[in-house]
């Protein structure tokens, strides 16, 4: 059986020759997919891998916080907004290079994470839960109401340039993006694997017991907080520039939702499954977003707001799907997707008994 | 000057208030925050506005309907989600009334639509007269007034009916209740119906005064929630208080102060609260058990 002798064994980036082989294929296919997908003319195919990977690096960040530390964030639509004002502002106002100011911004949603990481010291489950709902929502309100970041109308992105490059297009946004979420993926992934992971994981399991161990637990629980607000930060940096134009309304309680749904679906504390989660509900998203153009479902939920409903309220129908699924994972799997995995690798690993 | 800002402080907490109260007589009875209680205040709103502009029947015939329109909503929530959960942690409750808000949030967007239209109430918040100096309007002291009457109402229902005891029973301990006789389940159900009554009204009294959108109760919520974590979550005499509080605090802030800045008001209030004191105002203290 693979059982582990050597704790390097247990460090080591990719377990075996079978994990790394895969992920090659995965490269692979990462690298090749914008090139198939320009070559069959489907520009919006790349959009969507944008997508998807800005919500996986999302997904990933509060999956540190949440799944691997256990303390809850309702606010994560704020450090999402701050990374995109952030960097947008950054590059307009100040003229900071766009490789500065992504981090900068992701920096600064840090030091609010920091911040709100101080009353979590003190606060646990539904406290928690309040005091970052109230940090989400006051960050929207304050953006909405203060000139300098555009008031209601909203910001437009500056044009993106890396050096003497300039990236426009989602073509070119991809080869900033997806490596991106890649790199940052696998940082998460070391993070789970060193002293400052495990720390996380013993103030999840019981915040008392680590304490009593010698794990610094305002040290831990502020860093849990600025780790996965850097993570969101840099996400919000990158969608700035992949929408091209942001709003204060963007960035709602609906979203900060939805980021949570992402991790709860995926699996809390699995890298792996925040991954598959956020991917699948991102392509969710896209597509429940236009649901009157989904073959079969369309028509009949056209139909169906015609005689019952409003036509213009039909795209809120995703939401009503978002919290069926969060509702059965509950109830169901609380270990979500990834908990699935496991159970399909162990009945096969064992399995005619 | 500050009189009369601290009269509209009064009348914007007395809604407040409500939705405090609505929060905490869940949260004592089944430790659970309830996040949709925004929404589910929010589509009672909506079936008012439904009755009273689609079907055109009179106010006094649309608002008993409400009223138990909500009560159902609520002991429906309670029956089909809530109970749902086997043996849930504190995260998966929270991700259970999210998932409630989540489903609320869309069927009332999708069946509205998300433009802004008007509640048509009978009281309008222009209508002023002047106390002495001061000037209030008629739906300020509405609001007021229908505020301590549902706090009476609460209070006496909970001291001298013998399902408001029933309810103090099960929060006190549930199992000993449930082998006293008293049908706990029944009791959880009851409580959620009660609390989305006494936000329904909350949310008719916050309508009026601003538009009737799907995202209408989420400000409301949040000073809610603050309202109550001032008063220390399990107590309602503390909530009450703590809307009147917020509703003061936050409007001389905006007045005094920062008028951008108003709405992180509540917020702040929550932060400071529950770093500096967070058994609240007027809860008793509270010690976790390892």
């Amino acid at each position: 059986m693979d059982m582990k002798r050597s704790h390097y064994e247990d460090i080591r980036l990719f377990s075996s020759r079978v994990v790394f082989a895969w992920f090659l294929v995965f490269a692979g296919v990462l690298v090749s997919y914008p090139f198939a997908a320009s070559w069959l003319g489907k520009n919006y195919y790349i959009y969507m891998a944008n997508y998807m990977a800005i919500n996986v690096i999302v997904a990933v960040g509060l999956n540190l916080l949440v799944g691997y530390a256990g303390q809850i964030s309702l606010g994560h639509a704020g450090f999402f907004g701050i990374g995109a004002y952030g960097t947008v502002l950054l590059m307009t106002k100040l003229q900071v290079p766009f490789v500065l100011a992504l981090p900068l911004a992701g920096l600064a949603a840090a030091g609010f994470g920091f911040l709100l990481g101080l009353p979590a010291l003190r606060l646990e489950g539904p406290y928690l839960a309040v005091a970052t709902l109230g940090f989400g929502l006051t960050v929207t309100q304050i953006i909405g109401r203060w000139d300098l970041f555009g008031g209601r109308q909203g910001l437009h992105a500056p044009p993106l340039a890396l050096g003497p490059v300039t990236l426009a297009g989602d073509f070119n946004l991809y080869w900033l993006i997806v490596p991106t979420a890649v790199v940052m993926t696998m940082a998460a992934r070391n993070i789970t694997k060193t002293k400052v992971g495990r720390a996380f994981v013993a103030i999840r399991d019981s915040d008392v017991a680590a304490h009593t161990m010698g794990v610094n637990l305002t040290y831990y629980k502020t860093l849990a907080f600025a780790v996965s607000a850097f993570y969101t930060g840099v996400a919000g940096g990158l969608y700035a520039f992949a929408l091209g134009f942001i709003e204060p309304q963007t960035f709602n309680l609906m979203l900060s939702i939805l980021f949570l749904s992402m991790v709860v679906v995926g699996g809390l504390g699995s890298i792996f499954g925040s991954v598959v989660g956020a991917m699948l509900l991102s392509l969710l998203n896209l597509k429940l977003a236009s649901v009157h153009t989904l073959p079969f479902l369309g028509p009949v939920l056209l139909q169906l707001s015609e005689s019952w409903f409003t036509v213009s309220g039909l795209p809120n129908f995703q939401y009503i799907v978002y919290g069926l699924i969060m509702f059965l994972i509950i109830v169901f799997e609380p270990l979500g997707i990834f908990g699935f995995w496991i159970r399909t690798k162990i009945y096969w690993k064992s399995y005619p008994f | 000057m500050l009189w009369q800002i601290v009269i509209g402080g009064i009348a914007v907490g007395s809604a407040y208030a409500l939705i405090a109260l609505a929060m905490v007589i869940i949260y004592k009875t089944s430790e659970v925050l309830n996040f949709a209680q925004g929404d589910m205040a929010c589509l009672s709103t909506y079936v008012t506005f439904m009755l009273l502009h689609g079907y055109g029947f009179p106010f006094w015939v649309s608002l008993p309907l409400t009223l138990l329109f909500a009560f159902v909503l609520g002991a429906c929530c309670e029956f089909l989600f809530l109970r749902r959960a086997k043996d849930p942690t504190v995260l998966g409750l929270i991700i259970m009334t999210l998932s409630l808000e989540m489903i609320l949030f869309g069927l009332l967007s999708w069946k509205w639509g998300s433009d802004q239209r008007e509640l048509p109430f009978p009281i309008t918040s222009y209508d002023t007269f002047t106390i002495g100096s001061f000037y209030v309007s008629r739906l300020e002291v509405l609001t007021f007034v229908v505020a301590l009457v549902m706090m009476a109402l609460l209070f006496l229902f909970f001291r001298y009916t013998k399902t408001g005891i029933a309810i103090k029973a099960t929060q006190l301990n549930r199992d000993s209740a449930r082998l006293m006789g008293i049908r706990t389940n029944r009791i959880l159900m009851g409580t959620w119906g009660l609390s989305s009554v006494v936000g329904a009204v909350a949310a008719l009294l916050i309508a009026p005064a601003s538009t009737l959108d799907p995202y209408m109760m989420w400000d409301p919520l949040l000073k809610g929630f603050s309202s109550a974590v001032l008063g220390g979550m399990t107590s309602l005499p503390g909530a009450a208080a703590g809307g009147y509080i917020v509703g003061i605090v936050e409007n001389l802030f905006g007045t005094y102060v920062s008028i951008e800045f108003k709405s992180a008001v509540a917020f702040a209030i929550i932060v400071l609260i529950l770093c500096i004191k967070p058994s609240g105002l007027l809860a008793r203290h509270y010690v976790k058990k390892v």
